[in-house]
C-alpha cells in the first residue's frame, strides 16, 4: 500500500524532470553529493564550466530559489511545487545549482522580516549568485551565550552605523562579500542584554574589515575571524527595529536548523557501505563477517541509528507536506545527526588502528589520511550550529515543557 | 517509487483514537498488579471486549472473520496496548494465527481463525525452547512418524509459551529431521490443550505476562494436524517472527512514550532544594535524550510496518530488526532512567514506573534483543 504523498503534482514534477534531463550538463547527472554541496557564488567565485551553465539555466527559470517571488528572480512556485523541483534534482543526482547562506538563511529572513527596499536591494544578487553571504554571530566571549556579544555599532552624523569589534567561527568569511551580523547598540546597563542587539547587513569589501582563517585540529578550515575597525553599514541595512535584532536573530536560527537538518539527510545507505569497505580493507577481510566482532557490532548499531534518523527526517517532511508544522520530532535532527556522523568517523579511525594516526607524508595512503582528518573535523559537528548541550536544552524546554534551569538567565 | 507512508492515514488514526481510550479505561497500568497469582494472566472479559472491537483479528483475512487491515493499523493497536502495559494476549495469539493464515489448510483455518477473531478461542505458539536463546530455528522437540497410523508422535519441552495457561490449542513446532538449528526439517502441528501426554504449567515472569511451560511426552498428532508441507516451515516461520517482532516493537514504543510522560510529570512536580527537579540541567539533558531515542524508535516502527504493507516485502527482515532494536533502546533506556529519576519511590512496587521497567526487559528479550538484531542487520547487509 504505497500511497502517493502528493496528488496533482506528478505531471508538474514529470515536466521538471524532463526539463532537467534535457538541460543539465551531462557530467552533473549523478554527481550530486549532498543538499549543500554545490556552487556557492560570490564575487570571488571560480565555478567550473558545468557549474556555471547549470546555475544560469536554472536561473532563467527562477530555480536557484524556486519558492521565492518572481520579482526578485525566484521561481514563484507554491511550496509543494518548489519541493518537487528540489526532489527532482535529488532523484536525478544533480547538485543544487546554487547554495549558500544567502539562499538558506538571510534570504528567508528578509522575506519574512525585511522591508521591501531591503528585499529589492539584496535578494536578486542572492538569487543570481553574484553576492555570497556569511553569518556574523559568535564572538570570543559569546558562544552558546550568544546574547553576551560585544561588537559595538554607533550611529554617525549621517545616520549610518560605525561598527567595531570581532566575530569568530564565521564560515567562509574570506570568500564572502556581505555579512549579516548581530551588533550591540545598547550597553548592558541600559537594557537587558537581549534588548540591546541590532541585526545589521554589512559590505565586507571596505577598509575597516579584515578576515583571518582559523586553523583547526584537523588542519585548515572554512572558519574565520572577522575584525571590524570603524567599519560602515548603511542606516537602511538594519533588519527589524534598532535594538530589536534578537527576535530576527532567533528567526534566522530557525532557518539554520532547517538547513542543518536537511544536510543531515545526506548520510545515506552509502555511508554505511563506504565505512564497511574501508574496514574490510583495513582488516584484510574482503568478504564474510567482519572479523572484529565488537567493531562490526558498533558499525551496524550506528548505521541502524542513522537509518532511523533518515526515516525521522522523512517523517518530518511528510508531516510538513501534510500541511502541519513540523512535529516535535524535528527538534532532534541536529543533535542526533551530528552525534551519529561523529561516531561514524570514529569507527573509521578505530578500524584503521595505527594506520589512522597519519597527519601527512609517506606510510599512509590518501584515504587513511582523509579519514583521520574527517574524524578530527567531525569533533566540531556537535559544537557548531548550536552545541549538543544547547540542542538538549531546547528539546527539554520547548518540547518536553521543563522549566528554565535555576540560575540561567536568557 | 513514492516514499513509504510513515504517517497514519484516516482509518489508522481512527483506530488509534478507539484503542487508546479503550486500553486506558479497560486495561489500566495497575491491572498488572491486580492479576498477580491469576491462573490465566489476563481477564477473559477484557479479551472478549478486545474481540468485540474487532482488534483480536484485526490483521487476519476478512474471509475468516478478521479485519483485513495492514501492519500499520495493527501497530497502532499494539502501541495503544503498550502504553498501559495491557496483558491482553494480542501478541500471543497473533503469531499462531499468522502462521495458520499463511500455511494452514482451509479446514484448520475454518476451525480456529473465526473463533479466534471472535474471542471464543485462544491459540498459543509453542516454539521457544530452553537452549534456543534467540535462535529462531532452534527446535529440539521431535515429531516421529507414528507406527500405528499416518500421524506423528511429539516429544519435547517448550518454554515461556505466551498465553499458555489460557490457550485452547497450541501451534507446536517440532523437528522431523536434522540437528537443532538446521533450517530443513521443521514442521508445526495443531495440538489441543487437553491432548493426552501434554502437560501445561503456568510460569511466573517479572512482567506478569501469561506464560507456560509445555511438556510433550508421546503426544499424538494426526496427519490433519500438521500445518503446511512437512519439514519446510523455516521460511514462513521467519516471516511470522518478523511480523511478531515489529508488533512487539510497536508495543514497546507505546510503553516508552507512556513511561516518558510519567517521568516528565514527576520531573515537573517533585520539589527538592526548593525547585522542581525538572529545572536541573543534568536531568533535562537526559530527558531530552530519552525523547530523541523514542522518536527514532517511532520512525523505525512506522517504516517497518510500512514495508510490510508495501509491494516489496524483501526488506522486511532488516526493517524488523531495525524496529525491534531501536524500540529496545528507547523503552529500556526510558524505563531505567525513569526509575532513577523517580528516586527511592521508583524502586517501590507501589509506583508504576517499575512495572514499565519489568515489561521493557521482558519485551526486549522477546524475539531477539538489540544485540541479536544488530548482528542480524550486519548479516543481512552483507558484513
Amino acid at each position: 500500500m504505497l500511497a502517493p504523498m502528493t496528488t496533482g503534482l506528478d505531471p508538474f514534477k514529470a515536466e521538471v524532470v524532463r526539463w532537467m534531463r534535457a538541460h543539465a550538463p551531462a557530467a552533473l547527472l549523478g554527481a550530486r553529493r549532498g543538499a549543500f554541496d554545490g556552487y556557492w557564488g560570490g564575487r570571488r567565485a571560480t565555478p567550473s564550466e558545468d557549474e556555471r551553465v547549470w546555475m544560469e539555466r536554472c536561473l532563467e527559470r527562477g530555480w536557484t530559489a524556486p519558492g521565492w517571488p518572481t520579482q526578485y528572480g525566484g521561481g514563484g512556485l507554491a511550496p509543494d511545487q518548489a519541493e518537487a523541483v528540489s526532489q527532482a534534482m535529488a532523484e536525478l543526482g544533480l547538485p543544487p545549482p546554487l547554495v549558500g547562506f544567502g539562499l538558506a538563511m538571510i534570504g528567508p529572513t528578509l522575506l519574512d522580516h525585511g522591508d521591501e527596499a531591503q528585499r529589492a536591494r539584496h535578494l536578486p544578487s542572492i538569487v543570481d549568485g553574484s553576492i555570497r553571504w556569511c553569518q556574523g554571530y559568535s564572538e570570543p566571549e559569546a558562544g552558546s551565550d550568544l546574547a553576551s556579544l560585544r561588537t559595538r555599532a554607533e550611529m554617525d552624523d549621517d545616520g549610518d552605523w560605525r561598527v567595531s569589534g570581532q566575530k569568530v567561527w564565521t564560515s567562509h568569511a574570506d570568500a564572502s562579500d556581505w555579512i549579516f551580523c548581530l551588533v550591540r547598540t545598547l550597553d548592558d546597563d541600559q537594557a537587558p542584554k537581549q534588548a540591546g542587539i541590532t541585526f545589521l547587513l554589512l559590505d565586507l569589501s571596505q577598509e575597516g574589515v579584515s578576515t583571518r582563517p582559523i586553523e583547526l585540529i584537523s588542519g585548515s578550515s572554512p572558519f574565520c575571524e572577522v575584525f571590524f575597525d570603524d567599519a560602515r553599514a548603511r542606516a537602511d541595512d538594519v533588519v527589524g527595529a534598532v535594538h530589536g535584532g534578537w527576535a530576527i536573530a532567533k528567526a534566522l536560527l530557525g532557518y539554520e536548523r532547517t538547513m542543518i537538518g536537511a544536510a543531515m539527510g545526506g548520510a545515506t545507505d552509502s555511508a554505511e557501505a563506504d565505512l564497511v569497505a574501508f574496514a574490510r580493507a583495513q582488516l584484510g577481510a574482503p568478504k564474510g563477517p567482519l572479523p572484529e566482532a565488537s567493531l562490526r557490532h558498533d558499525i551496524a548499531s550506528n548505521a541502524m541509528a542513522e537509518a532511523a534518523l533518515r526515516l525521522t527526517i522523512e517523517r518530518v517532511r511528510q508531516s510538513r507536506e501534510a500541511g502541519g508544522a513540523p512535529g516535535p520530532e524535528s527538534s532532534i535532527l541536529k543533535l542526533v545527526g551530528s552525534e551519529l556522523k561523529q561516531r561514524r568517523h570514529e569507527l573509521a579511525v578505530r578500524a584503521a588502528g595505527p594506520q589512522g594516526l597519519g597527519w601527512e607524508g609517506p606510510g599512509f595512503d590518501e584515504e587513511e589520511l582523509l579519514r583521520t582528518r574527517e574524524w578530527l573535523r567531525s569533533r566540531a559537528n556537535t559544537i557548531e550550529g548550536g552545541t549538543s548541550e544547547i540542542q538538549l536544552g531546547i528539546i527539554a524546554r520547548r518540547v518536553l515543557g521543563l522549566p528554565k534551569p535555576s540560575g540561567q538567565r536568557g | 517509487m513514492s516514499p513509504l507512508r510513515l504517517l497514519p492515514d484516516e482509518d489508522e488514526r481512527l483506530l488509534a483514537d478507539t484503542a487508546r481510550p479503550f486500553f486506558a479505561d479497560r486495561s489500566p497500568v495497575g491491572l498488572v498488579r491486580e492479576l498477580r497469582g491469576d491462573p490465566l494472566g489476563f481477564p477473559r472479559e477484557l479479551w472478549g471486549e478486545v474481540a468485540e472491537l474487532g482488534l483480536a483479528g484485526l490483521a487476519l483475512p476478512e474471509a475468516h472473520g478478521g479485519g483485513g487491515m495492514g501492519m500499520r493499523a495493527l501497530c497502532q493497536v499494539f502501541e495503544a496496548a503498550g502504553r498501559t502495559l495491557s496483558p491482553a494476549p494480542l501478541h500471543a495469539t497473533l503469531l499462531p494465527a499468522l502462521l495458520l493464515t499463511e500455511c494452514g489448510d482451509e479446514a484448520q483455518k475454518g476451525a480456529w481463525l473465526p473463533a479466534l477473531c471472535e474471542g471464543r478461542a485462544i491459540l498459543g505458539l509453542a516454539h521457544s525452547e530452553r537452549g534456543a536463546r534467540y535462535e529462531r530455528l532452534h527446535v529440539e522437540t521431535m515429531a516421529r512418524t507414528d507406527a500405528g497410523s499416518d500421524g506423528f508422535v511429539l516429544e519435547g519441552d517448550k518454554v515461556q509459551v505466551e498465553a499458555g495457561p489460557a490457550a485452547d490449542a497450541f501451534v507446536v513446532t517440532a523437528r522431523m529431521q536434522g540437528d537443532a538449528r538446521q533450517r530443513q526439517g521443521v514442521s508445526a502441528f495443531l495440538i489441543p490443550a487437553n491432548e493426552e501426554g501434554l502437560e501445561v504449567r503456568a510460569q511466573t515472569r517479572i512482567d506478569g505476562r501469561s506464560s507456560a511451560l509445555l511438556r510433550l511426552r508421546g503426544v499424538r498428532a494426526s496427519r490433519g494436524a500438521m500445518i503446511g508441507p512437512p519439514g519446510a516451515l523455516a521460511d514462513p516461520l521467519d516471516r511470522v517472527l518478523d511480523l511478531g517482532a515489529i508488533a512487539v516493537a510497536a508495543e514497546m514504543l507505546g510503553g516508552a512514550r507512556a513511561a516518558l510522560e510519567l517521568t516528565l510529570d514527576h520531573l515537573k512536580t517533585r520539589v527538592q532544594f526548593g525547585v522542581v527537579i525538572g529545572a536541573f540541567q543534568a536531568l533535562q539533558h537526559r530527558a531530552a535524550r530519552l525523547f530523541a531515542a523514542t522518536e527514532l524508535a517511532a520512525s523505525a516502527v512506522a517504516a517497518a510496518a510500512a514495508h510490510c504493507d508495501g509491494d516489496d516485502p524483501s526488506d522486511v527482515p532488516r526493517m524488523a530488526s531495525l524496529a525491534k532494536a531501536r524500540a529496545e533502546r528507547a523503552f529500556l533506556d526510558v524505563a531505567k532512567e525513569g526509575v532513577q529519576m523517580f528516586g527511592g519511590v521508583g524502586v517501590t512496587d507501589e509506583y508504576d514506573i517499575g512495572l514499565y521497567l519489568k515489561r521493557a526487559q521482558a519485551a526486549s528479550a522477546t524475539l531477539g534483543d538489540e544485540a541479536w538484531h544488530t548482528r542480524r542487520w550486519a548479516n543481512l547487509t552483507g558484513y
